[in-house]
């Protein structure tokens, strides 16, 4: 019986962690799908909505809701401009390239948030009270919650948005082949920002729903949003089913390995994990794999 | 020709005069090297602010002997490398005469073959035990070990008939140091380690080490680590519904803990210096003018609470300025007179070094506070 309770509760957590990663996983999908490129900035999105959070609810004392549009609304504009400052300017660059400047962006905001708001951590109040739920002995609390229903309401937008809209299919169409795609009329420009708007919108929302379970501070995008891509990369940078599955997988081996191995190899775990999948199936785990006609 | 000599006159009795005047301001400079940015910044923050204010306060009531104190302070940023480049800068360039700092014990660990080979006397405002034992001619020391943080934890459980406990200590160089000395001083407490967990510093969830924990036959927990980790700790535990005591280490006796953790934070019981329960002491405890006098000052000068961090700094400046008085004026000289400060109430504890010994801090510099309606309450 307690050995069944503490299975159940790992593997709570890992599903409670690991809804996190996917989460932060849909950011890089999505611009990954839209542009080809990696952005490693991803993270810092993350970060950025918890902040920003906490500055309009502490600093600007407004009440919640407001600050988590604000919130959201600001680090959107981030990534928007993002784009047009680092990304656009840089005509014909290679991905590499463009990679390359994603991971100074992320050195420039983290540095920015440093010297905005200092370096302490910070706790956003939770949503819902702090009261653990109880299930079968294992324990979560509101905010897990809150953080799968907003992956589910993610899942679920991105299908039809990708799938039935027609900016949705401009933006896969431009994914599959920009020059094509730009031939028969869609602005790959705007898809591109388009992406960028989406991406850091979802980062942000990320990050302010668990800002207060893991609290928040400057450098928390850095492992977030590794952990982040770990799931993007088993999920086959899918922008639907792939990365939450992907997500859910990682925290769950994450949570296993730490309860039945040992604590110190929670990290090590994810990487190498990542690590063999880059070896063995670079498509990732849920994907077909794709032929390419030439 | 009178004119020439009245003009050399002149110019004499002003080159004398002038340094005359040079003579009685030329200030006593003493460096000081903080981590004031980076991980550890909020050790090296109060310290730094702390520094100058004493600085600042002793000038004011006319200095050393009539010398003025000059503070020389250097970043750190927690960073080794940059200790080393700023303690040289410190000893060839500003030809400081004595150094306050590190921060932390990476940082003093490097920074002490330059200070030997220099002869010039640091006082480290670092835990590590290794910082002086074995004990270094030129280092002493002001912050509380880790020794007597774990003795003072394990009395006390003894004291509450509490033997089988499980340890979760964070994987960084303060938490190793506290697994070390957790688990070499159990055998003397009679104590026995259930669960020997860790966690990253970066982790944001500690629910899995916890749950391991709660399963087991441990009836405490004792933390180990600086926040935020700490706090995810507190947080889980009560997630889990954990009903054992919990014990933290003095590196989150900060209010900014009690922020952090929220409900959680309530009945945790940590090892602390005095300062954060300066008010609850006894009249009778010899700290307890020194420690209002710390309080009251750095609450006047920064509006915020001073806390056991800044403390370490405020006896490094004391300890020094005492060394000073009583005709420091070479490093050899004070060193020498640092040595020999006996029973030196400052924040930390009461402070006796000797040939033997540059710590000089007895368990008694901690005392135990538990978390009460995110307030610290004095356990007597």
């Amino acid at each position: 019986m307690n050995s069944f309770r503490q299975l159940f509760q790992y593997i709570l957590s890992g599903l409670s962690n690991g809804a996190i990663y996917a989460l932060i996983g849909f950011g890089f999908a999505i611009i990954h799908n839209a542009t080809g490129i990696i952005n490693f900035a991803q993270g810092e999105f993350v970060m950025l909505g918890g902040m920003l959070a906490l500055f309009f609810l502490t600093i600007l004392k407004l009440p919640l809701v407001p600050s988590i549009v604000l919130a959201i609304l600001v680090s959107t504009i981030v990534g928007m401009s993002f784009e047009r400052l680092a990304i656009r300017p840089l005509k014909n660059a290679k991905p590499l390239n463009l990679i390359i400047i994603t991971i100074g962006a992320s050195i420039f905001i983290r540095g920015m948030a440093m010297l905005i708001w200092g370096k302490d951590t910070h706790a956003l109040p939770a949503f819902s009270g702090n009261d653990p739920l109880y299930i079968a002995g294992a324990t979560i609390l509101p905010q897990h919650l809150w953080i799968f229903a907003l992956t589910i309401l993610i899942i679920i937008a991105s299908r039809i948005f990708f799938n039935y809209s027609l900016v949705g299919k401009a933006m896969r169409a431009c994914a599959y082949n920009p020059q094509a795609a730009s031939l028969v009329g869609i602005d790959v420009k705007i898809m591109v920002l388009l992406s960028f708007v989406i991406s850091s919108a979802i980062g942000s929302m990320a990050g302010i729903i668990i800002a207060p379970l893991t609290m928040t501070s400057y450098d928390v995008g850095i492992m977030l949003g590794l952990k982040g891509f770990c799931a993007v990369i088993i999920g086959g940078m899918s922008s639907g089913l792939g990365t939450v599955l992907g997500g859910l997988l990682l925290g769950l081996l994450e949570a296993l390995g730490a309860g039945f191995i040992s604590a110190s190899y929670k990290d090590a775990i994810a990487f190498i994990i990542l690590l063999v999948i880059l070896f063995i199936r670079p498509e990732g785990l849920f994907k077909k794999k794709e032929t390419e006609r030439v | 020709m009178s004119r020439n000599i009245f003009r050399i006159i002149f110019v004499l009795f002003f080159s004398v005069l002038m340094a005359g005047v040079v003579f009685a301001a030329s200030p006593i400079k003493i460096g000081a090297l903080f981590s004031v940015s980076g991980p550890a910044s909020f050790l090296g923050e109060p310290e730094r602010n702390t520094a100058q204010m004493m600085v600042a306060e002793i000038n004011k009531s006319g200095g050393i002997k009539g010398r003025k104190l000059e503070l020389i302070v250097y970043d750190t940023q927690g960073d080794a490398t940059k200790a080393v480049q700023a303690v040289n800068k410190l000893i060839k360039d500003d030809k400081v005469i004595a150094i306050i700092g590190p921060s932390t014990t990476g940082d003093s660990m490097a920074v002490i073959p330059v200070v030997e080979k220099a002869e010039i006397p640091l006082i480290s405002c670092a835990a590590g035990i290794k910082i002086t034992d074995p004990v270094k001619k030129w280092v002493f020391k002001t912050a509380q070990n880790d020794v007597l943080a774990v003795a003072k934890i394990y009395e006390y459980l003894k004291g509450q008939k509490i033997a089988k406990i499980a340890i979760l200590t964070v994987s960084d160089g303060f938490g190793s140091s506290g697994r070390e000395q957790l688990t070499l001083q159990s055998k003397e407490f009679g104590m026995q380690i259930i669960s020997d967990e860790t966690y990253g510093p970066k982790d944001t969830d500690m629910t899995v080490q916890l749950t391991k924990i709660r399963d087991s036959e441990a009836q405490a927990i004792i933390c180990w680590g600086t926040n935020p980790g700490p706090a995810v700790v507190a947080r889980n535990a009560k997630q889990l519904g954990i009903n054992i005591p919990l014990y933290m280490s003095h590196g989150v006796s900060s209010k900014k803990f009690i922020e952090l953790a929220g409900d959680g934070a309530e009945g945790i019981i940590l090892p602390s210096g005095r300062v954060i329960v300066a008010d609850q002491l006894p009249k009778s405890d010899p700290q307890k003018k020194a420690l209002t006098n710390y309080v009251n000052k750095y609450r006047e000068h920064y509006k915020v609470e001073g806390d056991h961090f800044g403390g370490h700094a405020w006896d490094a400046i004391m300890l020094l300025k005492g060394a000073i008085e009583r005709g420091g004026k070479s490093p050899a000289a004070i060193r020498d007179q640092l040595e020999k400060t006996k029973k030196f109430v400052g924040i930390g504890g009461t402070f006796s070094y000797s040939p033997q010994d540059h710590a000089g801090l007895t368990s008694d510099a901690f005392v135990l506070v538990q978390i009460k309606q995110n307030d610290w309450k004095l356990i007597k």
